[in-house]
């Protein structure tokens, strides 16, 4: 199991701290510091693991580090992971921060905190490996930015948006959606939202275990929902 | 790095302009938002822009206030809170407390929209934690979202759950997540199935009923949601690897689908087909295949398969070979394939990379037991490693050179060790080092001024933080001492004086628990020196109690070292001037010693009897009962004082009277008696005393105690120091198999002589040459040229630092009385032959003969039987087996003779076996077959009777001929407790004939299921080897209770560990008695009443721990409460209740 993830900068200014494990704040601290110097200490052309005992009460915990220009990220682990697995999986991580962030750096990682965490959720769950894919950890991503961006508009034009990442987080990627305000007014938005399902082109993986009402060819229907706005 | 930093600096202005007009285009919601991301960039720009850690901590004490009004605040909207919350995630990552937000965290993931709910979700599960009580307002939000149509709702509700969330109301969403096990969304299955890993990780009783449900998600169309089954399964097979075993080939398939690339190409990474399901596949068949070998079998060729596949040349390649070989080396061995894992570990150790040389040098520690040929082979790679510049790959060169360890190499290898532990500064490796230092010294040291050496040097730069166990096990050996008094006493001078050279040092600054060790030693020992003037070590003593370095806890072992030399010395000044300095002191603790000091030297006599010389190890009686305080309760009593009644009983009739409206089935009528009757029944342990101080006897004893109590105060400071943990006979242990394993590997080694070494070392520069020495030094008891005459060596050098073990010692000589006994019996020139010692003798006489003294005493009772029929096989008619049952007639008592059906069992030719007739009535399984070979079968039947669980094992032949020596040997484990033997020999059983043995289980730690293994080995032609296991439930072990309602209300008081739950009623039963006869049959649970909907049954667990249960009915649902003085046999009876219930 992953006991806690950690990102540093070269000061040790933490940029992204998630813990598996409860521990109180101070120990949390304590161990963010030990780690950092443990790190530090590290020469360049040394291996990225790094015994450290009963950091978290249990004693076979291990660190296992890669450093990216200014930013370490460390995972601390007990036994029951392999190491040069979790070397790797490091690398999805910040190869799919990279794509999200588009060039990722570390203030990407300041100002959207809660976006790296999002996207750490889609890869670790407490302190399980959920998801080691990287297309779909950026497709998990990506379905939640766009709900983002759909809010920050907040317009009629955002409104359809939402409704059509609504219908598509419901029904699957994949599916085209049209949506138009009929009534608005007040806090409350109705929308008329029309989804259609154009016939998939034939040779690409079909990944969304989509609802089978749409067949083959086009099937559309028509949704009235409530948005909150 | 500092370029980086202005750089970054540079950038944030550029960052955050970009970032508002992002938000710009907004309508209605823009103003806040822009405000709100603008604080959070402006909170950040000024913490960059800080340079002192006090100035930050100012910032942020500040950002904190100004939330803490804005969160509170009513107007403040959702969209504003949510920015509120990533402030204060920021300022909780940096440190700073936050806790006032915490329930605005909760009330956004309530209340909120989408994005809201997803920040408080978010801010809850880095905020709060499992057992947080706020954590209990989140349920109802989760269970709502849950039940949500929207997909993101779900999701979100679905990571909250397995992240974070309370045990006790699993229930309520257990039935949603179930659920959506089915959901048609493979995202959402894969988090439901994560979401009940959860649940069994931090509950595995509550999803106990659905494990077939998991196996479902094992076989789920979509890889993702597999692979997360794989985590739960992972955790039920580490505790369990047997319940798991016929999952052994799906698991194979899958690896062999997965390795053989039919996965969709998405799950590629690097080329390479899901790797990381490679690897959690390899763990489990690692778990499954150790010590298995037919499971083994099935999972020999994929493992060839994985490794022949991992060939490209990338870490995760790497890691799915490592992980292979570990599963090579963990399950049942096949050659073929070690020798493939031995290559690729080869390749690892030899790998210009980093990691993957730690790797291999960690892949050789785990294996070097194994097949040390291996660490031969490499021995120059290790020599290279252990200058290598990475301290972790030193430490774990160390960790190698610690397990080869003999007599012969511990000195370079201890040296090098010690050499790494002056280097180091962290605080683990100090630790880790400076134990297995201690632990090698003990076992194998050279002579006494070594060991003493290099123990000063592991207290002195290990220090403090080692584990307290080494201090204390180093006195301890000293105390005890070993079987030679001459060489004790060498070494305990020896230790004296090196320590009062170190103290003579001025100025030299020791840890604490070294200067205690140190005043220890001197305070036994110091007279041992007899050259030394005891006032010498007084005066050295005395200037350490002046340091300020001295903790108070060191200057009370000082203090108790300088008491002990004063009781020796007639009269010191040093103690003088000490009692005067020390009587005014400050700190109250060293005046009360002084002030000890100062009377016990008044009166010599008694202090000579308090402080005898080296009595350390002597043991003290201690009145744990306080017996001596009978008096004082009485006369309390005498006075009127109320008894005194234990903590939970005071809280029990407390909650009986407080209750209104009483719905606790049995409280009210028993509230009133509890404190009449209830309190005699209950026997206080006051009560009890106050019963037995009537014999004025104890009271005596009483008095003498509290002398003895009051005096031994002042000993127990060291005094203490003398129980120590186990580790001793751990040490004990370890001692024989290392040696063991080293004979066997000299053995090997000498076989298969590696290439002389002379021609090489010529062609070899200086430097290889020194290298060349240091391995010859380290993997000397390794390596050829060691021989076999050297190994009596090791066995001495061994046996150096064996402690005197009293147990040892009882138990041999047992054993010699035991020789003895049959000895003295009247075949006198048989002992002869007894074998000693327990190398294996094939000779058959050799055989016949050690089954006396070992089998247990039904077999032999068997054998009497089989001798005295007509018609014996040559062997038997053999002349010494008359002696043979004469012995066991005479000498042993035979439990089960049962004669009559052994007579017919043996004449019988149907081999299927039948219970002897005494069994035959008590409750019992049918016979089952447990395992079978050509020549014989093994069937099992469990007898239940009313004070244990029966096992009866049935040996059948089922040849034309006799089979000889069959043994059956269960194996301990760890749940179980097999009374009596675990072994069961029968020298002989008759062709087409059934032997059997009995053998009463006791189930010594609470499980609902487990398995007790063993084997049984025979020889027909051959030795042959065969292996059982019997699965056992904890149904075995429950017995009903029989008592009446009113027994069963008092036990009910007097009960605290609840479980709850309440369970589905299945339509076939309605009634609560048709429920409860359920229980009853299926569970042998004893009904004691039932009164309306309610009903209350009574069992317990072998041998009597009871389990008392209440059950109601309502609207279809089964209401069960249990309770139990064992806090986990109501869970397990409840797992029991919901299998019956759902079965019927």
């Amino acid at each position: 199991m992953i006991n806690a993830i950690l990102v540093f900068n070269n000061h040790g200014k933490p940029r992204l701290v998630r813990f598996y494990r409860h521990l109180a704040e101070e120990a949390q601290q304590q161990i963010l510091r030990d780690t950092f110097h443990m790190v530090l200490r590290r020469d360049e052309h040394v291996c990225n693991f790094l015994e450290c005992g009963s950091l978290f009460g249990s004693p076979d915990c291990k660190l296992i580090y890669r450093h990216y220009a200014t930013l370490y990220f460390v995972f601390c682990v007990d036994s029951s992971e392999s190491e040069l697995g979790i070397l790797d999986l490091i690398q999805v991580f910040v190869e799919t921060l990279d794509k999200c962030f588009e060039n990722v750096c570390e203030l990407d990682l300041i100002f959207h905190m809660d976006k790296v965490h999002y996207i750490l959720q889609e890869v670790v769950i407490g302190g399980m490996v959920l998801e080691t894919n990287m297309n779909e950890i950026v497709a998990q991503a990506e379905a939640q930015s766009k709900l983002e961006k759909a809010e920050v508009s907040g317009s009629v034009w955002g409104l359809e948006r939402g409704a059509q990442v609504w219908a598509q987080g419901r029904l699957g990627s994949g599916y085209h959606a049209g949506a138009s305000v009929l009534w608005g007014g007040g806090r409350r938005e109705l929308v008329a939202l029309r989804v259609s399902q154009p016939a998939h082109p034939q040779g690409k993986a079909h990944r969304v275990g989509a609802p089978h009402w749409g067949v083959q060819g086009a099937a559309s229907m028509q949704v009235l929902l409530c948005c909150q706005g | 790095m500092s370029d980086v930093v202005e750089r970054t600096l540079g950038v944030l202005p550029a960052l955050l302009g970009q970032h508002e007009p992002g938000a710009g285009p907004g309508g209605a919601g823009g103003p806040h938002r822009l405000s709100a991301s603008s604080r959070l960039g402006s909170l950040i720009r000024n913490i960059t822009a800080l340079t002192s850690k006090h100035e930050e901590e100012k910032l942020i004490q500040q950002e904190i206030t100004s939330l803490k009004a804005m969160v509170s605040a009513p107007t403040t909207s959702l969209r504003l809170m949510k920015e509120c919350m990533v402030r204060l995630i920021y300022c909780e990552m940096l440190g700073y407390e936050s806790s006032f937000g915490y329930i605005h965290a909760i009330k956004l993931a309530q209340q909120g929209n989408l994005l809201e709910k997803r920040v408080g979700y978010l801010a809850v599960s880095l905020f709060l934690h499992e057992n947080h009580e706020l954590l209990l307002l989140l349920v109802n939000t989760v269970v709502k979202d849950l039940q949500s149509t929207n997909l993101v709702e779900v999701s979100m509700a679905l990571t909250i759950v397995s992240q974070i969330f309370p045990r006790e109301m699993i229930p309520a969403v257990l039935p949603l997540i179930e659920d959506k096990l089915q959901h048609s969304k493979e995202i959402i299955r894969r988090k439901a199935v994560q979401a009940l890993y959860k649940f069994y990780l931090i509950a595995p009783n509550q999803v106990q009923h659905i494990h077939d449900k998991f196996r479902k998600a094992l076989c789920d169309r979509d890889v993702g949601v597999m692979a997360a089954s794989l985590h739960i399964y992972l955790e039920m097979i580490k505790e369990n690897s047997s319940g798991y075993k016929d999952l052994t080939e799906s698991f194979v398939i899958i690896l062999k689908q997965v390795v053989g690339g039919k996965l969709p190409i998405d799950f590629n990474y690097h080329s390479v087909p899901a790797p990381w399901l490679q690897i959690q596949l390899l763990r489990i068949l690692g778990l499954l295949g150790k010590d298995d070998p037919r499971t083994s079998e099935l999972m020999y060729d994929v493992l060839e398969e994985s490794l022949r596949r991992a060939e490209i040349n990338h870490n995760i390649t790497y890691a799915i070979l490592f992980e292979c070989v570990q599963t090579i080396y963990t399950i049942y061995p096949k050659s073929e394939l070690l020798e493939k894992a031995a290559k690729c570990i080869g390749k690892f150790v030899l790998s210009p990379q980093i990691n993957l040389k730690y790797l291999g040098l960690k892949a050789l520690t785990c294996v070097i037991q194994q097949d040390p040929n291996l660490a031969l082979e490499h021995q120059m790679t290790i020599i290279e490693c252990l200058d290598h510049p990475d301290p972790i790959i030193k430490r774990e060169t160390l960790e190698i050179l610690y397990r080869i360890t003999n007599g012969h190499n511990v000195v370079v290898i201890v040296q090098k060790m010690l050499d790494y532990l002056k280097e180091t500064k962290e605080e683990y490796a100090i630790i880790t080092l400076a134990g297995k230092i201690a632990e090698l010294a003990e076992k194998y040291a050279p002579n006494n001024e070594w060991f003493i050496q290099t123990m000063n040097a592991v207290f002195s730069v290990g220090g403090d933080v080692l584990y307290p166990d080494i201090p204390n096990n180093f006195l301890r050996l000293l105390a005890e001492g070993f079987d030679d008094g001459k060489e004790d006493k060498q070494l305990r001078t020896y230790a004296v004086r090196s320590y009062l050279a170190l103290l003579e040092e001025e100025n030299v600054f020791y840890p604490q628990k070294f200067l205690q060790v140190m005043s220890w030693v001197l305070g036994e020992y110091s007279s041992l020196a007899t050259d030394v003037d005891p006032e010498t070590i007084l005066t050295r003593l005395h200037n350490l109690l002046k340091k300020t370095f001295v903790t108070s806890e060191t200057k009370a072992w000082i203090m108790a070292a300088v008491t002990k030399i004063a009781s020796r010395a007639s009269f010191s000044k040093t103690v003088d001037k000490l009692i005067q300095e020390f009587s005014s002191s400050l700190d109250t603790c060293m005046r009360q010693h002084t002030f000890e000091l100062k009377h016990l030297c008044e009166d010599k006599v008694l202090m000579k009897g308090l402080l005898p010389f080296d009595a350390s190890c002597n043991d003290m009686v201690v009145d744990a009962s306080l017996s001596f305080l009978d008096e004082f309760v009485a006369e309390g009593l005498g006075q009127g004082a109320a008894p005194y009644k234990p903590h939970h009983q005071r809280q029990e009739e407390k909650l009986s009277q407080e209750k209104a409206l009483n719905f606790e089935p049995y409280g009210l009528s028993f509230a009133s008696s509890v404190s009449s009757s209830g309190i005699a029944g209950r026997q206080s342990p006051t009560g009890l005393s106050f019963g037995s101080d009537t014999s004025g006897n104890s009271t005596e004893m009483g008095h003498k105690e509290t002398n003895t109590l009051k005096l031994e105060g002042v000993r127990k400071l060291w005094g203490k120091e003398g129980y120590l943990p186990k580790k001793e006979s751990k040490v004990g242990k370890e001692d024989e198999p290392q040696t063991v394993s080293c004979s066997s590997l000299l053995a090997r080694r000498v076989a298969e002589t590696p290439v002389s070494k002379s021609d090489q070392v010529s062609s070899l520069s200086e430097e290889e040459k020194e290298k060349q020495q240091l391995a010859s030094t380290l993997f000397v008891g390794l390596g050829s040229n060691a021989n076999v005459s050297l190994m009596g060596k090791v066995d001495l050098s061994t046996q150096k630092f064996k402690r005197k073990s009293k147990v040892d010692k009882a138990q041999s000589n047992e054993e010699a009385l035991n020789m003895q006994n049959s000895a003295a019996s009247d075949f006198g020139p048989l002992v002869d032959t007894v074998p000693i010692t327990k190398e294996d003798c094939d000779g058959d006489k050799h055989t016949t003969l050690r089954k006396p003294s070992l089998c247990s005493s039904d077999t032999v009772g068997e054998t009497l039987q089989s001798v005295k029929k007509p018609g014996l096989d040559d062997k038997l008619s053999d002349s010494r087996l008359s002696p043979l049952s004469l012995f066991a007639d005479s000498n042993i008592e035979i439990l089960q003779p049962s004669p009559s059906s052994q007579c017919e069992n043996a004449n019988k030719t149907v081999l299927l076996p039948s219970l002897a007739e005494e069994l035959e009535e008590l409750p019992h399984s049918e016979v089952a077959e447990l395992c079978q070979s050509d020549a014989l079968a093994l069937y099992l039947c469990k007898v239940w009777k009313d004070d244990s669980l029966l096992l009866v094992v049935f040996v059948s032949n089922k040849n034309p001929s006799a089979l000889n020596a069959v043994n059956v040997v269960f194996e301990k484990e760890q749940h179980f407790q097999i009374l009596e033997s675990p072994a069961c020999q029968f020298p002989v059983i008759e062709a087409q004939s059934v032997g059997h043995c009995q053998k009463c289980v006791r189930m010594d730690k609470l499980c609902t299921q487990g398995v007790i293994s063993g084997f049984v080995n025979y020889q027909s032609e051959m030795e042959t080897h065969l292996e059982f296991s019997i699965p056992l439930s904890l149904l075995d072990f429950i017995r009903p209770m029989k008592m009446t309602t009113e027994d069963f209300g008092k036990l009910w008081l007097s009960l605290s560990n609840d479980v709850k739950q309440n369970i589905k009623m299945p339509s076939s039963q309605d009634s609560i008695s048709a429920a409860l006869s359920v229980l009853h049959q299926k569970l042998k649970l004893h009904i004691v009443d039932i009164i309306g909907n309610e009903g209350i049954l009574a069992c317990q667990l072998l041998p009597s721990v009871p389990c008392l249960l209440h059950c109601r009915t309502h609207s279809g649902m089964l209401a069960l409460w249990f309770r139990s003085p064992c806090s986990a046999l109501p869970d397990g009876l409840l797992y029991q209740c919901q299998k019956v219930m759902e079965e019927s």
